[in-house]
């Protein structure tokens, strides 16, 4: 089994007719994500791509059903998103849109938690179970050549890391379970912890993969957990190990940023290995060690 | 975009925090009538945009007219730390009894904001390895109220002083909420001997992607807007910016220059370090970091290009990226060789390696074989093109 999805879930996606979401609907639809609706505030009535547009949220799921949301609006537009989300009962949003205002992602992030539903995102690329389903835009328009079924769990920071690291193991061999892109921002609603508990109960992962950047403290709450809970495998890389060099220094992602003894890639890996994760130099090697330990 | 510490000032008069009476000395003329308004002794503090101002000599106390001409002469003149000061703040000097740190920022774990509290004027990364920091998570509906603080801070004060740091906690939330900051510290919060508190320094910082709508607040309080930089971005950088803004669609641009003969053009956040890592890694030397994504368009790509290769003593360029998904490869690779041609640089015979796989990647390779250029696909990995273009450079050598 997969975690968070499978091909059962009925998913709806807000935003559906807008610029941001462009070809993700179809491609979703040909992946076999059972799509059931779309909503856009003032275009209910309308079909895109044959899916039903609502005006809101509680009405595309009254019709509908719905189990998880993909959100793609402008960010300013974002918060009230989920929250309608969350008041329509669905319980796994997918936050797509980035630069959403802190304090609109907090409130909405809190919000959800109260209610029981998971965030993942904002500014991520979505999540994939592999011939399961697709939430979101991972693998682009051909997803298949990519991402296989198998028993290796992915989380990464990095959007377009989620398919190089999928590629370089499915022409390896070696399937993945659900591969989840958590987004790059500082704040966002499911970090590492929250992931490693489900991957540790699901039976079809026998190990995972960590995407990794320098910034903030996410890491070092990972690799705690790993050392005290986390009986499976977890290979480790990281992308962006200059950037302690250069503290002050943005990279990449907006949580990519560090300062002198903060959220240094170093002090990350020590951490990692203590905690008994094998950390890769390059990521070429995650194929062999994987081949190692499975 | 980080505040200086009088414009926070500002904010903290607005919402009625206490604040030193000051003065804001925009030029050296204006020093003396300056610490007259104030009286000394003072206390005379550089205006910039660093943190660790303290230690490299930007704040001090002040005694008499001397004292603040030789002062306010060294900065203004040589500026501090090389870079110019947007002025000195005066203000008058407290009779400290205790200094406190008080803060406000993101608990990124927590996924919450969070009221910090300590003894002693601290910086903030000292603060956090001390790990003696009292931490209070706000809950966003509920927000920082009265009856939360006082509990807080009941094990530190007393009194009247207890209801009056209480006070200061709940308007520095309402202050950072308003503003949509991601940071609001005052340290130190300084308590005097009469047993007033006055908050001695301000750090506020402002959610870049919540300017859109605080344009008008920060009008209001004549804070313009500005844009942070570790360093000032050379000629270069500020080229590339100007090509990705040509149009919006995609990113081709987010140049960081760097010493090295290797032009790089590389995709995604992620995986652009990634790239920047295995250059290194093999022995390179990057002419640059850059990222391009979001399917950006072939004049944007050929832009970029031309501008990456007109930096001199580029030996190299570097072509790649992670599986793309919604970049299309074909477009990328017309982008790089009308660039090369436009430089008049031959792709078949000029070190250039591609790897980008992904959307319309067999029209891609098809263009690349034309052009006889070498390319790697899906089935080899980014350290792969990585290492092939160290190797050959190292080769010419």
């Amino acid at each position: 089994m997969a975690i968070l999805a499978d091909r059962n879930t009925r998913v709806i996606i807000q935003g559906i007719t807008g610029r941001e979401a462009a070809t993700m609907p179809q491609e979703m639809l040909a992946y076999g994500t059972k799509v059931v609706a779309g909503v856009t505030p003032g275009k209910g009535g309308q079909r895109d791509h044959g899916i039903p547009v609502f005006d809101t949220m509680i009405e595309a799921v009254e019709k509908c059903g719905g189990d998880a949301s993909v959100v793609s609006v402008p960010p300013l537009f974002a918060k009230d998103a989920v929250m309608e989300a969350v008041e329509a009962g669905i319980k796994l949003i997918i936050v797509l849109t980035e630069r959403i205002p802190k304090s609109d992602v907090i409130e909405m992030l809190s919000y959800a938690e109260a209610r029981g539903a998971r965030v993942i995102g904002p500014n991520s690329p979505g999540i994939i179970c592999p011939e399961e389903t697709r939430l979101g835009y991972l693998g682009g328009s051909n997803p298949q050549k990519a991402y296989k079924k198998g028993p290796v769990g992915i989380i990464s920071r990095s959007g377009g890391m989620c398919t190089e690291l999928a590629n370089i193991l499915t022409r390896n061999g070696i399937g993945q379970s659900t591969v989840i892109g958590i987004g790059g921002d500082p704040v966002v609603g499911t970090i590492y912890t929250d992931l490693l508990p489900l991957f540790q109960q699901d039976e079809e992962t026998k190990a995972i993969v960590l995407f990794c950047e320098p910034g903030g403290k996410k890491e070092e709450a990972a690799a705690e957990y790993i050392k005290e809970k986390f009986t499976k495998k977890v290979i480790v890389f990281f992308g962006g190990r200059f950037v302690d060099k250069m503290p002050g220094m943005r990279f990449g992602h907006a949580s990519v940023i560090v300062r002198p003894g903060y959220g240094t890639t170093e002090e990350k890996i020590k951490l990692f290995k203590s905690a008994g994760c094998i950390v890769v130099e390059n990521y070429s090697e995650i194929p062999q060690v994987l081949k190692e330990v499975l | 975009m980080r505040l200086y510490e009088f414009e926070g000032k500002k904010l903290f008069k607005e919402w009625g925090l206490p604040v030193p009476d000051g003065e804001l000395v925009e030029r050296e003329e204006e020093l003396l009538k300056g610490g007259k308004k104030i009286g000394f002794p003072l206390v005379a503090k550089v205006q910039v945009l660093k943190g660790g101002r303290g230690k490299a000599g930007g704040v001090k106390v002040i005694n008499d007219e001397g004292e603040l001409l030789e002062f306010g002469k060294k900065f203004f003149r040589e500026g501090f730390l090389g870079k110019p000061i947007k002025g000195i703040l005066l203000e008058k000097k407290l009779d400290v009894e205790k200094e406190f740190y008080l803060g406000i920022t993101i608990d990124e774990l927590a996924k919450r904001n969070c009221l910090l509290f300590t003894r002693g004027g601290m910086d903030v990364e000292e603060i956090a390895r001390s790990g003696r920091v009292l931490k209070l998570h706000i809950d966003p509906f509920t927000g920082l109220k009265g009856f939360l603080t006082k509990g807080f801070f009941a094990k530190e004060f007393k009194g009247k002083t207890l209801l009056e740091i209480s006070e200061i906690a709940v308007k520095l939330y309402d202050l950072y909420i308003k503003m949509d900051a991601t940071m609001a510290e005052i340290n130190p919060l300084i308590l005097t001997k009469e047993q007033k508190f006055f908050c001695a320094d301000s750090r506020i910082e402002i959610d870049d992607d919540a300017l859109v709508r605080q344009k008008g607040n920060l009008e209001r309080f004549n804070i313009p807007l500005r844009e942070e930089k570790e360093r000032e971005p050379t000629e270069l950088e500020i080229k590339a910016r100007e090509i990705d803004q040509l149009d919006h669609r995609g990113v081709a641009g987010r140049v960081v220059e760097f010493d090295g003969d290797i032009a790089l053009i590389i995709g995604g956040g992620g995986a652009s370090l990634t790239v920047f890592d295995a250059i290194l890694r093999y022995g390179g030397k990057p002419a640059n970091y850059c990222e391009i994504g979001g399917n950006p368009t072939v004049k944007k790509v050929q832009k970029l290009t031309e501008l990456l290769l007109s930096k001199k003593g580029i030996k190299g360029v570097a072509v790649i990226t992670n599986v793309l998904s919604n970049t299309r490869v074909d477009l990328v690779a017309r982008g790089v060789i009308k660039g090369m041609l436009a430089r008049g640089i031959d792709p078949s015979k000029f070190p250039v390696v591609f790897r980008v796989p992904g959307s319309w990647e067999e029209e891609g390779f098809k263009i690349l074989e034309k052009y006889g250029i070498k390319y790697f696909t899906r089935d080899q990995t980014m350290d792969e093109a990585a290492k092939y273009i160290v190797d050959l450079l190292k080769k010419e050598a």
